[in-house]
């Protein structure tokens, strides 16, 4: 009978080395590594390589190999973490990288702007024609409200607060651009129906006030927010169409990592897109419902955050920010 | 490609073989998230309405600045949870750790920021029409039981192991007795990591079968009587000292 081998050294050697390396890891899974902890988990990674190899040849399915093999996997993951977003590369992002995908979905932002007028002047015309359809596109309130011959915007800081009324309305922006672009994964087809049905709501309300002459109110109090807030809403909607494309015409071998590259790309407009929303909430919030605010200030803070809007997608914004 | 299993193969050679987390695993975890940020939300609520108006609730017309301290974090609390969790656990939440699984990339590494925004973005549409249906479907369906935000970020849920590392510390703890054969080691270590899991009668059965193999390895006579006499605790105590090589 040939005798049992005998325990590896190395496992009696290396077993208080796990040990130690199961701690740190505990540790290391929590914040952030220092240099000393990087270059101590990859020493670890390596050695610990090695001792995976050697106990699947020596202890095959046993709970010592099963357990060095999870241990591998979870320094493994400590190993492959991404870098965090230093100063630079969030300087990176908004100077190159927006800029370049702005430019990339050039001709996407000036198909959902056109598919957005064309539904805007659907909305306008369906309800110009049949008044009576207005409850398609405007809530009760809104047309009890205009067909007493006020906006329904009127009094509205008597009941909200502004800083309430835009945290309530940046909110509901941010998720309504959120979901023009993420509903693109349905090959581009929800992107369609959130931009489409946007724009018919808009043309419907603005018919209808125009029916009881209150379509000046209504541009009036739209146009220091909604010019850069409708902007955001369709360079989302764009991103949703990009989205859409890299499924049915994806770039790479496959269409999951064509959608993974097209994600990761357009993923970062967002951090350009919900800091002008909130600005534009603010705007929405402060300024547009209050009646003692003229067009001439109106214009102002309408233009000023256009030129905003174009400073940051652009880069100008942070390219000269960085120069100064 | 497997439902199962995702293998990479590492820069060292050795090739990482995470289990992926089904849909009932991740369905486990997002319902102890879901209870744990629900309750988060309400505690705030109940106490911000309580310090303001006296009540744990808002009275008929609250001013705006009561509703917004009370409300908004509360709302905060419970839509921000995942996103913000996430990237502050990296890819681990309470309930996904409660359940043993994590969140990663689909080189086995920890996902990035991005790739966390980019899974939690997509919940709007995973969570639709009612209780992530689409999301569920699409783990049932798809090849590595992955949801829509998973697919369009690159990452998945894997099983995470760390109970098995944390009986892995405790084997570095052991000096080991290099004159037993592998088998015993793997043998007596796996029965030391299940043993609150076995019944009582079955593990010490098995702990004494071991203890008269280490001892006829060792070539000393290990008394029948001395192990039959011994009660739970203490053949614990001493299957890890015979592994140790240290007599108890």
């Amino acid at each position: 009978m040939t005798p049992a081998p005998r325990t590896p050294s190395w496992l009696a050697q290396r077993a208080a080395i796990w040990g130690r390396l199961g701690d740190s890891l505990l540790t290391w899974r929590r914040g952030r590594l220092s240099r000393q902890d990087a270059l101590k988990a990859l020493e670890g990674y390596r050695g610990l390589a090695r001792d995976v190899a050697s106990a699947r040849k020596s202890l095959p399915g046993s709970p010592i190999t099963a357990a060095l093999e999870t241990l591998y996997s979870s320094l493994h993951a400590v190993v492959n973490r991404e870098p965090r977003h230093t100063r630079a590369s969030l300087r990176h992002l908004y100077a190159v990288e927006i800029p370049a995908t702005v430019q990339e979905l050039k001709p996407y932002i000036l198909g959902v702007w056109f598919l957005f007028a064309l539904s805007t002047a659907a909305g306008w015309g369906l309800i110009h024609t049949w008044p009576t359809l207005v409850g398609l596109v405007a809530s009760p309130e809104m047309v009890r409200h205009v067909e007493h011959g006020e906006l329904w915007t009127n009094g509205i800081l008597n009941i909200t607060p502004s800083s309430l009324l835009s945290i309530r309305i940046f909110t509901n922006n941010i998720a309504v651009t959120i979901f023009a672009c993420v509903a693109g994964i349905f090959y581009g087809l929800g992107t369609f129906y959130v931009i489409a049905n946007n724009g018919l709501m808009l043309g419907g309300v603005f018919a209808f006030t125009q029916i009881h002459g209150l379509d000046g109110d209504l541009l009036k109090f739209i146009f220091a927010h909604g010019t850069v807030e409708l902007s955001m809403i369709c360079l989302g909607g764009a991103a949703g169409v990009a989205l859409g494309e890299s499924l049915i015409r994806p770039r790479l071998a496959s269409r999951r990592d064509s959608l993974q590259q097209c994600t990761a790309k357009i993923a970062r407009l967002f951090a350009a897109l919900i800091p002008l929303l909130i600005i534009c909430g603010i705007i929405e919030g402060f300024v547009s419902p209050d009646p003692d605010i003229g067009w001439p200030v109106r214009l102002v803070v309408g233009l000023a955050n256009l030129s905003l809007m174009y400073a940051v997608l652009s880069g100008r914004f942070f390219r000269s920010a960085a120069a100064a | 490609m497997s439902t199962d299993s995702l293998t990479i193969t590492s820069a060292t050679g050795v090739d990482v073989k995470l289990a992926i987390a089904g849909p009932g695993s991740r369905s486990h975890a997002f319902i102890i998230d879901w209870h744990i940020r629900l309750l988060l939300a309400l505690t705030w609520f109940a106490i911000a309405a309580y310090v303001q108006t006296g009540v744990f609730y808002l009275r008929g017309k609250s001013a705006g600045a009561v509703a917004a301290i009370t409300l908004l974090p509360a709302m905060a609390i419970y839509f921000l949870y995942h996103p913000l969790v996430e990237l502050a656990m990296r890819g681990r939440t309470p309930g996904k750790r409660m359940a043993g699984v994590r969140i990663v990339n689909r080189l086995g590494g920890t996902p990035s920021t991005l790739a966390l925004l980019i899974r939690n973005g997509f919940r709007l549409i995973d969570s639709l029409p009612l209780f992530y249906g689409v999301g569920l479907c699409t783990t049932l369906f798809s090849a590595q039981r992955v949801r829509l935000g998973d697919l369009a970020a690159g990452t998945l849920l894997v099983h995470d192991g760390d109970e098995e590392v944390k009986a892995l510390a405790q084997l570095g703890s052991l000096s080991l007795n290099s004159s037993l054969d592998a088998g015993t080691v793997a043998l007596g270590n796996d029965l030391l990591m299940r043993w609150s899991d076995l019944e009582p009668a079955r593990r010490q059965e098995l702990a004494r079968e071991l203890l008269r193999r280490i001892a006829t390895a060792a070539g000393s006579a290990a008394g029948e009587q001395n192990l039959d006499a011994l009660k739970d605790r203490d053949l614990k105590q001493r299957l890890r000292a015979a592994l140790s090589g240290h007599p108890a």
